[in-house]
């Protein structure tokens, strides 16, 4: 491959070749290393198909079926792969259908390259067919976004982005290119790497006096608290996570973007933080005298009311983002940078330590929210099935190993409070924007990023229902992906604040669902429906081993709720266990 | 406590960018009293001034999302202490009533103004300075039929600032150094908190 794509730029330069702006386009995706597009063609982006065509041996090009789920796509692949994720699609709604995508990645720091096409520049401000003004509709969704109305940019261009995609914090990119550069010819002398814009810079420099007040404040805490986010994945840096926590004995909790960076079974891994967390974490959150946050961006859904969260802790923050510092939660010590190189550094001068009654402390809160919640979640005491036991026997067939992708709302809360890891990367969900109809087709490029992992999608009737489409990707191209459908017949999360906060008032929370059996075959899934615990197991024991996709629902519980919860407008301390 | 801050950010010259500025104080529901672009002492740099009415937490948060903009070179901000400031005002009167009522040349004088147009209809004056000294020539011309009235947004130069060029070379090592680094706003706080 490396030497594939020296031959391509050396034979460029000297041939200074004549090409199109759309090959240039492919070019610079072949040497960056792209293998898989998701997209859907159009009007103002077909000279870049029509390029495409003569590419298909070196660039899969998935067709969706909506846009959206192209860029979701993209975002399941990036999220998997660790690789950038590349997305096509045409101008005005073509590229309005991804803004939704955009704002996901960008919330959730997700590297994405998008293309989209453009009107003929000479059209562009006249309301020409499918014009929109994609760049400024993007700004505020973008990490960085340009309009190329030149083929001569497009080598440089195209390198910024895949640069800036990726470096520092990641984000998505996009580039906005017009018809008439798309088919524009002109002399291309290869293709070369952006390594450095002087503009930016990805990464703040480490201050040394910061990684030494750190240590000295670990060293001296009886009661450290480590908290950790998606900051450890993105900078590929779980060995060093690790590392940290185990000689300093300090337990971690994880936000859901965090989850997997850590495997579920770690003696110091003390569960899920926010909302929706592990009774211990957002208790011992008030508790503990030297709060470590790693990698994540004190969301509201992870700290409740801020002026109630962690008041009488040492607050040490690391983050490659320095606009994260201090942005809601006051930082002790900002220690600026990437978690990959200043996790070793603090941990070279940490003290080997054990904390143990400090850990103990997390235990007993665990046996207090077994009691409560766990035990009926998991051995209900009726027939109706539960979310969670779905999730346990899901964990027992695949040994942790498999990749869940999930969509948003209850369905999704139960699965990352019980799913279990064995790898990082396992974990895709929609975070920060929370968007329902992102699992189905994240899960399709979940698995183009990771092929020879099992992916199961777990996702409700309502998230389903918007997305649903995409089974017509997943049918063309026979995308080995595990769909299972959580049924509870209501739009749960919304349900569960309607009973707790709006005296039951179910206002539009009651759904209905197609038979989605029925519709899968349609699209020549195979698929099967229970709601008897006897099937549970040997129903997903049959999903995970069909050779293919397949469509697995199961009905629970309808108006089960998702416990422990810490209400909007409280502290973590105030989390509730019923 | 809010008070005025002055904004400078020094930026690529880059379509679009004003765009992604502007939506981060929009966003946040901040109104921009005043905002001037033009290029700096650096060529193909250019330099944004935005004045904006907020408290220090609110203006140091939103001058690092600047900083973070892949165009952004590097943002500041100041208060009216800090920095050296100007605004331009340009009145149109009627020249018969200006000739007829007033001094002329004592309304130059004690305003520091300067007639830019004389024609017979009207007369453009011109002044420069700071926010009430424009406003004090507005009250006394509004006695003699102000026709049009506009002030440019605030230029202003940090005082402490010993210019972009320097600043420039470090940004344009691929490796920066610690010792090029410039202690900025966060790492003096920071600094402090440690200590």
């Amino acid at each position: 491959m490396q030497t594939e794509i020296l031959d391509r730029q050396k034979k460029a330069q000297e041939e200074n070749a004549e090409i199109t702006g759309s090959q240039a386009l492919l070019e610079a995706l072949i040497i960056e290393g792209v293998n898989t597009i998701f997209g859907y063609p159009g009007g103002a982006i077909m000279p870049i198909y029509d390029a495409l065509y003569d590419y298909n041996d070196k660039l899969e090009h998935i067709l969706v079926r909506h846009e959206q789920g192209g860029i979701h796509a993209g975002q399941g692949y990036a999220r998997t792969s660790g690789k950038t994720g590349v997305v096509f699609a045409t101008s005005g709604p073509g590229a309005t259908n991804l803004v939704t995508g955009l704002a996901d990645a960008m919330i959730d720091s997700t590297p994405l390259v998008c293309i989209t096409g453009q009107v003929f520049a000479h059209l562009l401000g006249t309301d020409a067919f499918q014009e929109t003004d994609v760049i400024n509709i993007t700004t505020p969704v973008t990490k960085w976004n340009h309009q190329i109305t030149d083929a001569n940019e497009i080598p440089e261009v195209l390198a910024k982005a895949f640069y800036i995609a990726k470096s520092g914090r990641p984000g998505p990119v996009l580039i906005d290119i017009t018809k008439n550069a798309q088919l524009q010819k002109f002399n291309y002398s290869g293709y070369k790497k952006c390594t450095h814009i002087r503009s930016y810079r990805p990464k703040p420099i480490i201050r040394e006096e910061y990684i030494k007040a750190a240590a000295d404040m670990i060293n001296k805490a009886q009661k450290p608290f480590v908290i950790f986010g998606q900051g450890v994945i993105l900078g590929e840096a779980e060995q060093e996570f690790k590392q940290f926590i185990e000689k300093g004995g300090l337990p971690a909790a994880w936000t859901i973007l965090g989850l997997s960076a850590l495997e579920t079974d770690h003696p110091l891994n003390v569960g899920m933080l926010g909302m929706h967390g592990n009774y211990g974490p957002n208790v011992m959150t008030n508790q503990c005298d030297v709060l470590i946050a790693v990698g994540m961006r004190f969301d509201d859904r992870v700290t409740g009311r801020l002026d109630r969260y962690a008041k009488q802790a040492k607050v040490i923050h690391l983050d490659i983002d320095p606009s994260e510092i201090d942005k809601n939660v006051k930082a002790d010590v900002p220690v600026w940078g990437d978690c990959k190189q200043t996790l070793p550094m603090i941990t070279n001068l940490l003290e080997k330590r054990n904390h143990e009654n400090w850990l103990n402390g997390f235990t007993e809160c665990m046996k207090q929210e077994v009691e409560a919640v766990i035990d009926e979640e998991m051995h209900p005491k009726t027939d109706v099935l539960t979310m969670g036991e779905v999730i346990d026997q899901l964990n027992e067939l695949t040994k942790g190993d498999a990749v869940i992708v999930t969509d948003v709302g209850q369905h999704q809360m139960v699965a990352c409070r019980y799913a279990k890891f064995t790898k990082s990367k396992s974990n895709i969900t929609s975070g920060g924007l929370g968007t329902m109809g992102f699992a189905l087709p994240a899960a399709i490029g979940a698995k183009y990023g990771a092929k020879d992992r099992t992916v199961v999608a777990v996702i409700g009737d309502g998230g389903i229902q918007m997305t649903i489409q995409e089974l017509g990707t997943i049918m063309q191209n026979n995308i080995n992906v595990k769909i299972l459908i959580l049924n509870n017949r209501f739009l749960g999360m919304v349900r569960q604040w309607q009973q707790l906060f709006h005296e039951k008032r179910y206002s539009f929370v009651n759904i209905e669902s197609p038979d989605y059996v029925a519709v899968a075959k349609g699209y020549r899934i195979e698929g099967n429906s229970i709601e008897d615990r006897s099937k549970l197991v040997s129903a997903l024991d049959t999903m995970l081993k069909h050779d293919g996709p397949y469509l697995l629902e199961v009905f629970v519980g309808k108006e089960n709720n998702v416990f422990p919860m810490v209400p909007q407008g409280c502290g973590v301390s105030e989390v509730r266990l019923k | 406590m809010k008070q005025e801050f002055t904004i400078t950010i020094y930026t690529e010259n880059q379509v679009g960018l004003l765009n992604r500025i502007a939506i981060l104080f929009s966003r946040r529901k901040i109104n921009i009293e005043s905002l001037n672009t033009s290029p700096s002492e650096v060529e193909s740099i250019h330099r944004f001034t935005i004045v904006i009415s907020e408290t220090e937490e609110v203006v140091r948060k939103i001058v690092r999302q600047i900083e973070k903009q892949v165009d952004v070179l590097k943002a500041y901000y100041n208060t009216n202490d800090e920095i050296i400031w100007q605004e331009l005002a340009l009145y149109k009167v009627p020249t018969e009533i200006i000739a007829e009522k007033v001094k002329v040349e004592r309304l130059l004088r004690t305003y520091g103004a300067r007639a830019v147009v004389i024609r017979k209809d009207y007369t453009i004056f011109e002044t420069t300075g700071q926010r009430e000294e424009t406003d004090t020539l507005i009250k006394v011309l509004e006695q003699f039929s102000l026709i049009e009235f506009v002030r440019s947004a605030r230029v202003a130069i940090i005082k402490d600032s010993k210019g972009f060029h320097e600043k420039l070379k470090e940004f344009e090592q691929a490796e920066p150094q610690i010792k090029n680094i410039e202690k900025t706003a966060i790492l003096d706080e920071a600094d402090t908190k440690i200590v």
